[in-house]
């Protein structure tokens, strides 16, 4: 400090000068950064930003929401439960018996009436019930290296319990979802004049392109006691397979839809297509329903209220949220930065 | 040559103790050598035959010293068991026990890594931390001492080398090594001087004094053939007792305290000592006061852990809720889902022993729902808190430019804590004060010199000013100015705060150390002019003679230095010498005093005769000596505190006293220590008669021999004369009053903990406006009485018992709601109102008390005051110190901050936080600990939400699979949930949000109080973020489930699988937590936007990448092909977004609008810069903003203003401040 007069009093003397190098190593660099000081923006939800924020959002979700649920509402679906039809009178009793029954010609027929015209392409699902394909069990049960690559074949971990037969020879493709793979068949006639299912690209290409291999064949499938589902032609490459494409796309929740095929043909208001299906998949053991679906599509896909909805109720709630500010604005102003809702200002008696 | 130099040395040195001490030379007869028998005496030391102790029974511990918490052999061990005493680890690491096998629902890998990578990252810390510890102890470690190697010769070894037994030499102004017992040293009479600073933190030397038996031993030779055995006690933590005996040439010594010189103090004034080694090491005293340093926790964390049980509850009652759901389907359903070949399962899935399938399955759902406990909380809290340090420790406005020390966070856990302390206890010596005085004032023949003014003074004349005036240019040069100009904010900040001396009119630079004295009245001779001239002279001749200093001769300005007692005995010497009476020289039994009575004439040295010397103690508080004139004039002069000195005079020296008594008065307000000062003109008879007397009762073997001199000392210090009166400024350090104001005004309280005596803690008090005039002192002290029974103890405890009741009752009578009350409490009251049955009393006297001053507590005293507060009120306590008599009380204190800088390292080493100047605390508490509070306390909230809302889906999603425990997420979105994709803008808010600037910050400390009463971390707001958890869970889950809901997606007829609807409920959970991080935030930078929006584009952009390989199974392509040209996917996107955010909208929308805190307000008037517009306004709120304090600047400089208008009104001829 004042070291010249060198005068000091008292047994201490300060700092060293010594030190003079070591600090300024140790004094710490000036940035911004560091200092805390970067320049930012600091946005501020002023009554002005709520009320815009709350219409904006108005205005964006109320013409989504009107366009979402005019697209549901022109597409046409056609849906048709039919597995407590297509059961025989005397068999309603022992449903799982008839549907165990190979013996049993399960084919079934059904009038469909067409409401509205539909414009081709139209989709044909089928729809299963309390079918549970999202299990952990059964969606575990795959193996994706062995659909893809015939060199693999003898790959089935993961497969249990559908791994091997019962020789021990690999099963391809393994596991509980090919061995389940859904069975029943539709064919469609309108008047007399047959309706082709066309059932190529029903599945997403980079599966057909890399997940299942072409030069993978069916192996050993369905050879054991217990018959699961569908069997596959075992000259057919899996990547032709699109039945099984579709069907190992496990589903998120107990009822799903998957593509069957696409009827490249328009349909006029009450037409009526009659529809020869084989009834042999079972889910009468788990009560579970099968649905024939036939159903246009929209630029958001399939027939669903739920998302115009939402939208609306959102878009409608925000325009009710900017007014009510609106209103609480003009009831219970505000000034914005006014000291005397400071703390200090409001209980004067101190905190 | 040395020898002579050493010879010089014992001239001018020994001589001190003939004045100050008497030296009780036959003392040891009556002394009996204690019996040194029985438990706790046991130890036996063989001097100068170290090598006896290498042996078992006598194989002590050695002098290495570790503080490290690790060895490299117990790191590993150790440090994971740290790691996996946290609830949440041990909960993950098992868990990643079980991924490997085939209960756990993911890939062991998504459960292993995560884990690895969180405990490693913690690990490297603690090594790193641990690692300097290391250094600094292999520092010390390797500090090299002169050791007898025998046969008389010495040479340097490392500390650590030392054993027990050894004889060391010690040379000047090194530190002693070990415990060690003085043997001789440079003076004849074995005398040697210590700085105990490190241990007590008082800078005044003490003088050690070997035993008579031993003073031969004082050159290397001398040792060649020395043996002696000491039998002591065995090693404790007591630093003020030691019993032992000494047994040298058949005979037995006994020794006491005296002899023993301890670890971490300093040889100090004296060339060299040899000393024999007592204890080494950690059986060393200082290092038996060293509790192992506790690992703290911050209250937040502690409620953190709290929340962390609710999650587990909630954890282990979602998986009981699925694995019983699980059992029940299991047992009831399964059997009929032919799919899933229930004929053929393992125990995991089997419908015939569903009991046992629910067990396990127990087991993965525990793993499976572990994404509520967020496993990257622990180590994104840590790598905050260390960004926080890393802040805390780049601050340049916390680099103290004089030390070169910056502001260290020594440990980042406490970072938030900084932001919610309540109370500060505070130690003085080195930490309020530089324990440097300046000579300001004096009062002489009853009129007042010296126009400088106090701190005080110019602080309340210019808010005077400030008020009066009220234009833009007087508020420049106050409070104003740093704020409006951020220039010059960073290089006197605290200075101009509170308008602060120096810029003004004149320059205050002192040019001497310790002499602020300005009047030319006095200086350059003038004196000689004054009508009272002869009393001045009296006056200055009081100042040279009446002490106890040493002079030394300074090789570069030829002056002197002086070594004083105390620091205010070198002001007044330094003064005296500034006068014209420079003490030049001291001899057995006369003083020197070069005389000057004008500046051109030739000093004429005069020889005073100090007859006798009457010391100074804090009971007599006075000091007097018995001086001769060359005359022959034998004169008492005599100075003293102003009470004691006005009882004694006569009644013709009471000529000066009402003036004296009002300038004392304006000096003590104007937070001045003074003295008076008085003299008594002996005649030859008289002076010899008493003489006599004095002698004889100096001679008195026995106990009442210090009575006697008092008795006698008494007789003498009567009818004196008064002179005037001296006022010198404890220089308090930089920017400590302003400091502690502001400390007051965020609403803190500040105890001063103190090992000096009471009227240096007062005057201290004073000085920083801890205390004032018109405050209510409450002294607690016990009767005086050294022989404590067993009855008198009972007496004295329900003594201060019932002052402490009487007291209580008092406060509690005083309607005023302005009245002040300070609790003054010295050590030895304090043993017994910490004692159980009294300490909760005084506990509550003291919180109702608004400064609380310790003095002379000792430092274990120290740590259970702290503790007392800590416990006793529940709030935060925040330790300062800079000795090593702070380490008990930084360590016990919730956070201990260590003043940096000054010599002892100690406290530094033992705290948390370390700072080089005590100014530097406002801004570690109000603008880091306030920042650090909301910002961890934010980011907390912020993680439990968004591992409930992520969390939560997973349960839903279970309630439609069965309870199988599958995941609707692939398991890389899981891993990289918490990792990578949530964990970057979480960060980014809790090192970077700022509600308001450190300027705001600091202008209006009222902001701090959201921290101690916790406004951001209590259970109504947890529980609010749990809820919008919750909330967001189930908007997220349930719209994308009713919008996938059997439908084609897409324009091409698909519908969705697992995958699609997986991806897109966990697009729309990204998007979520990060828009609502967006919406928390309240400051962005650069960073923060990148972070927050790069967090989701990361997202998309690891899609991308993962699809592009078909090991990602079912989410190959997704986004490319599947959901990127779906309408659909955008627009659930967009509605889940909306929906999760708006009530967290509403709710601060609505809040703001109705009921702002007070940072929203402030952030409206900075925004809208209405602060330059209506800078009034400004400054009033800046003024309201300030608790109502009763202690700090403010509060003092209200008081002096309300005295000095009064003043005016009265028209009082002068006014005191005459600077401005």
């Amino acid at each position: 400090m004042n070291s010249s007069s060198g005068s000091a009093a008292g047994p201490s003397s300060g700092s060293g000068d010594g030190s003079a190098p070591r600090r300024n190593s140790k004094r710490p660099k000036y940035s911004k950064f560091t200092q805390q000081e970067l320049p930012a923006c600091k946005p501020i939800l002023t009554p002005k930003w709520v009320i815009s924020v709350f219409t904006l959002v108005g205005v964006i979700f109320v013409p989504i929401g009107i366009a979402a649920l005019m697209a549901s509402n022109n597409v046409v679906e056609i849906v048709d439960r039919y597995d407590t039809e297509c059961i025989p009178a005397n068999m309603t009793g022992d449903k799982v018996a008839y549907i165990q029954n190979d013996d049993i010609i399960k084919t079934c027929t059904r009038n469909l009436t067409v409401p509205k015209d539909m414009d081709q392409p139209i989709y044909v699902y089928y729809q299963l019930d309390n079918f549970y394909q999202n299990h952990r069990r059964y969606v575990k049960s795959r193996n994706d290296a062995q659909l893809k690559d015939a060199d693999q074949a003898n790959k089935t971990s993961g497969c249990d319990p559908e791994k091997t037969t019962k020789d021990g020879s690999p099963i391809v493709p393994c596991g509980l979802i090919a061995w389940s793979l859904f069975n029943d068949t539709y064919n469609f006639t309108l008047g007399n004049k047959n309706l082709s299912v066309n059932k190529n690209g029903i599945s997403w290409k980079s599966d057909r392109d890399h997940k299942f291999g072409k030069d993978v064949f069916p192996k050993n499938f369905q050879n054991g006691i217990l018959r699961g589902g569908a069997s596959l032609d075992s000259n057919k490459p899996l990547n032709e397979q699109e039945d099984l494409i579709v069907w190992m796309r496990t589903a998120a929740l107990p009822t799903f839809r998957k593509l069957y095929g696409k009827i490249h043909q328009d349909l006029k208001a009450n037409d009526i297509i009659m529809v020869t299906l084989e009834n042999n998949y079972n889910t009468y053991s788990f009560n579970g329903k099968k649905k024939l679906v036939l159903s246009t599509s929209s630029w958001l896909g399939g027939k669903n209220d739920f998302l115009g909805i939402a939208y609306l109720t959102i878009g409608g709630l925000c325009f009710f949220l900017a007014t009510a500010f609106t209103v609480v604005y003009l009831v219970k102003p505000r000034k914005l930065g006014d000291p005397s809702y400071l703390s200090w200002n409001r209980n004067p008696s101190g905190h | 040559m040395a020898r002579r130099g050493r010879k010089r040395d014992r001239l001018r040195w020994s001589k001190l103790y003939s004045f100050a001490c008497v030296r009780p030379t036959v003392l040891l007869d009556d002394e009996q050598p204690s019996s040194l028998q029985g438990p706790g005496y046991s130890r036996i030391v063989h001097c100068n035959r170290p090598l006896l102790h290498r042996k078992k029974p006598l194989d002590y511990r050695n002098n290495y010293i570790t503080t490290t918490k690790y060895n490299v052999i117990t790191f590993l061990p150790k440090a994971l068991f740290e790691q996996f005493r946290r609830v949440a680890n041990i909960y993950f690491l098992l868990a990643a026990v079980l991924s490997l096998t085939p209960v756990s629902p993911f890939t062991p890998v998504s459960m292993i890594a995560p884990l690895a990578f969180v405990v490693g990252l913690s690990m490297a810390k603690e090594a790193l931390e641990d690692w300097r510890r290391f250094i600094q102890d292999m520092k010390v470690n390797s500090r090299k001492v002169s050791v007898h190697n025998g046969e008389g010769q010495f040479g340097y070894k490392q500390w650590q080398d030392i054993r027990v037994g050894d004889i060391v030499k010690v040379e000047k102004d090194q530190f002693f090594p070990a415990d060690l017992l003085l043997l001789s040293s440079s003076y004849e009479d074995g005398i040697c001087y210590v700085e105990t600073m490190n241990l007590d933190g008082e800078t005044n030397l003490k003088v050690k004094r070997s035993l008579e038996v031993t003073l031969a031993l004082d050159d290397d030779e001398a040792f060649r053939d020395f043996t002696a055995t000491i039998k002591c006690e065995d090693p404790n933590p007591n630093l003020y007792t030691f019993v032992g005996n000494f047994e040298y040439e058949r005979q037995v010594y006994a020794l006491e305290p005296n002899q023993i010189l301890l670890r971490d103090s300093k040889l100090r004034n004296t060339t060299y000592i040899y000393g024999v080694v007592i204890f080494t090491g950690h059986d060393s005293k200082v290092m038996q006061n060293a509790t192992s340093s506790p690992s703290k926790r911050s209250r937040i964390e502690k409620k953190m852990d709290k929340i962390i049980y609710v999650l587990f509850t909630i954890l282990v009652l979602i998986s009981l809720i699925s694995s019983i759901g699980f059992a029940v389907i299991t047992k009831n359903k399964m059997p009929d889902w032919w799919y899933l070949r229930p004929d053929d399962t393992s125990s995991l899935y089997d419908p015939s022993r569903p009991a046992l399938s629910g067990v396990f399955h127990l087991v993965t759902a525990l793993i499976l729902y572990g994404y509520l406990i967020p496993i990257s909380l622990y180590v994104s809290i840590e790598v905050v808190k260390v960004l926080q340090a890393t802040f805390i420790n780049r601050d340049v406005l916390m680099y103290d430019e004089e030390t070169g020390n910056p502001a260290q966070a020594r440990t980042s856990n406490l970072n938030e804590e900084l932001g919610q302390v309540d109370t500060i206890l505070s130690d003085k010596t080195g930490t309020l004060t530089c324990n440097q005085m300046d000579f300001l004032k004096c009062s002489i023949a009853g009129v007042s010199y010296g126009v400088r003014s106090s701190e005080v003074e110019i602080a309340a004349s210019k808010q005077m000013e400030t008020e009066a005036s009220g234009t833009p240019e007087h508020q420049n040069v106050t409070r104003d100015l740093w704020e409006d100009n951020r220039g010059a904010y960073g290089s006197s900040e605290i200075e101009l705060v509170n308008g602060i001396p120096s810029m003004v009119d004149k320059p205050r630079k002192p040019v001497i150390k310790g002499f602020s004295f300005e009047d030319d009245r006095l200086l350059n001779g003038n004196w000689t002019k004054e009508p009272t001239a002869n009393t001045i002279l009296m006056f200055f001749r009081i100042l040279a003679l009446c002490h106890t200093a040493i002079p030394e001769p300074n090789e570069d300005t030829g002056g002197f230095t002086y070594e004083a007692e105390s620091p205010d005995e070198g002001a007044f010497l330094v003064a005296a010498r500034e006068f014209g009476f420079e003490f030049c020289k001291r001899t057995q039994t006369s003083v020197f005093i070069r005389e000057k009575y004008s500046p051109s004439e030739e000093p004429v040295e005069r020889e005073f005769k100090i007859l006798n010397l009457l010391e100074f103690s804090s009971k007599r508080k006075r000091m007097s000596v018995v001086v001769r004139y060359e005359s022959g004039q034998i004169l008492l002069l005599c100075k003293g505190a102003d009470s004691i000195i006005f009882d004694r005079l006569s009644k013709n020296g009471r000529l000066y006293e009402s003036d004296t008594s009002r300038h004392l008065n304006e000096y003590g307000e104007a937070g001045l220590r003074t003295l008076a000062l008085a003299y008594r003109v002996l005649d030859e008879s008289e002076y010899s008669a008493w003489n006599t007397e004095f002698l004889k009762a100096k001679t008195t073997i026995g106990p009442d021999r210090e009575a006697q001199v008092e008795r006698i000392s008494d007789i003498m210090e009567r009818e004196l004369i008064l002179v005037g009166a001296t006022a010198v400024e404890d220089k308090l350090q930089k920017g400590v009053p302003q400091c502690i104001d502001k400390l007051a005004q965020a609403g803190l309280k500040i105890w001063v903990l103190t090992g000096d005596k009471i009227e240096t803690a007062i005057n201290i008090g004073y000085a920083c406006s801890l205390l004032r005039p018109g405050m209510k002192q409450i002294c607690l002290s016990t009767v005086s009485n050294d022989l404590l029974t067993q009855d008198a103890n009972k007496a004295a405890k329900e003594n201060i018992l019932m002052q402490i009741t009487n007291a209580g009752q008092m406060i509690k009578l005083v309607k005023d709601p302005y009245a002040a009350f300070a609790l003054i409490i010295d050590g030895k009251t304090l043993t017994y109102a910490l004692e159980d049955d009294v300490k909760n009393q005084f506990l509550s006297l003291a919180v109702d008390c608004a400064s609380v001053i310790c003095c002379r507590v000792s430092p274990k005293q120290k740590a259970l005051v702290t503790r007392l507060v800590k416990e006793g009120t529940g709030k935060v306590t925040l330790a300062i110190g800079d000795g090593a008599n702070d380490v008990g009380m930084i360590q016990e204190a919730d956070i201990g901050v260590g003043i940096s800088g000054v010599e002892g390292m100690q406290a530094v080493m033992a705290s948390d936080f370390s700072i080089s100047q005590f100014r530097f605390l406002e801004r570690l508490l109000v603008v880091h600990g306030h920042w650090c509070y909301k910002r961890i306390a934010l980011m907390i909230c912020y993680f439990f939400y968004k591992n409930i809302a992520f969390g939560l889906t997973i349960f839903y999603f279970e309630a439609y699979t069965g309870f199988s425990g599958q995941s609707v997420y692939d398991d890389w979105y899981m891993l990289l949930f918490n990792v990578v994709l949530t964990s970057l803008p979480v960060i980014s808010l809790g090192v970077f949000e700022q509600d308001v600037s450190s300027e705001v910050c600091l202008q209006f400390p009222a902001l701090y109080q959201q921290g101690p009463r916790n406004l951001f971390f209590d259970w109504y707001r947890i529980i609010g973020w749990m809820f919008n958890g919750l909330y967001t869970s189930i908007v997220i889950y349930f719209l994308n489930i009713g919008i996938f809901f059997c439908r084609s997606f897409r324009s091409g007829g698909q519908t969705a699988d697992m995958a699609a609807i997986g991806t897109t409920m966990f697009t729309c959970i990204i998007w979520a937590v990060n828009v609502q991080i967006a919406l928390i935030m309240s400051h962005f930078t650069w960073i923060q936007h990148l972070f927050v929006w790069g967090s989701v584009a990361t997202w998309y952009l690891f899609l991308l990448a993962y699809g592009t390989s078909t090991l990602s199974g079912n989410a190959y392509q997704i986004l490319v092909e599947a959901l990127g040209p779906a309408p659909i996917y955008w627009a659930v996107t967009l509605l889940v977004i909306s929906v999760c955010n708006i009530p967290y909208l509403l709710h601060i929308s609505y809040q703001r609008a109705l009921n702002p805190l007070d940072h929203h307000v402030i952030q409206e008037i900075k925004y809208y810069k209405k602060d330059l517009e209506d800078q009034r306004m400004w400054k009033r709120e800046k003024t309201k903003a300030r608790q109502k304090t009763k202690i700090g600047f403010t509060a003092r400089v209200d008081a002096k203003i309300m005295q000095l208008r009064g003043r005016l009104h009265k028209k009082a001829p002068s006014l005191t401040v005459q600077t401005v």
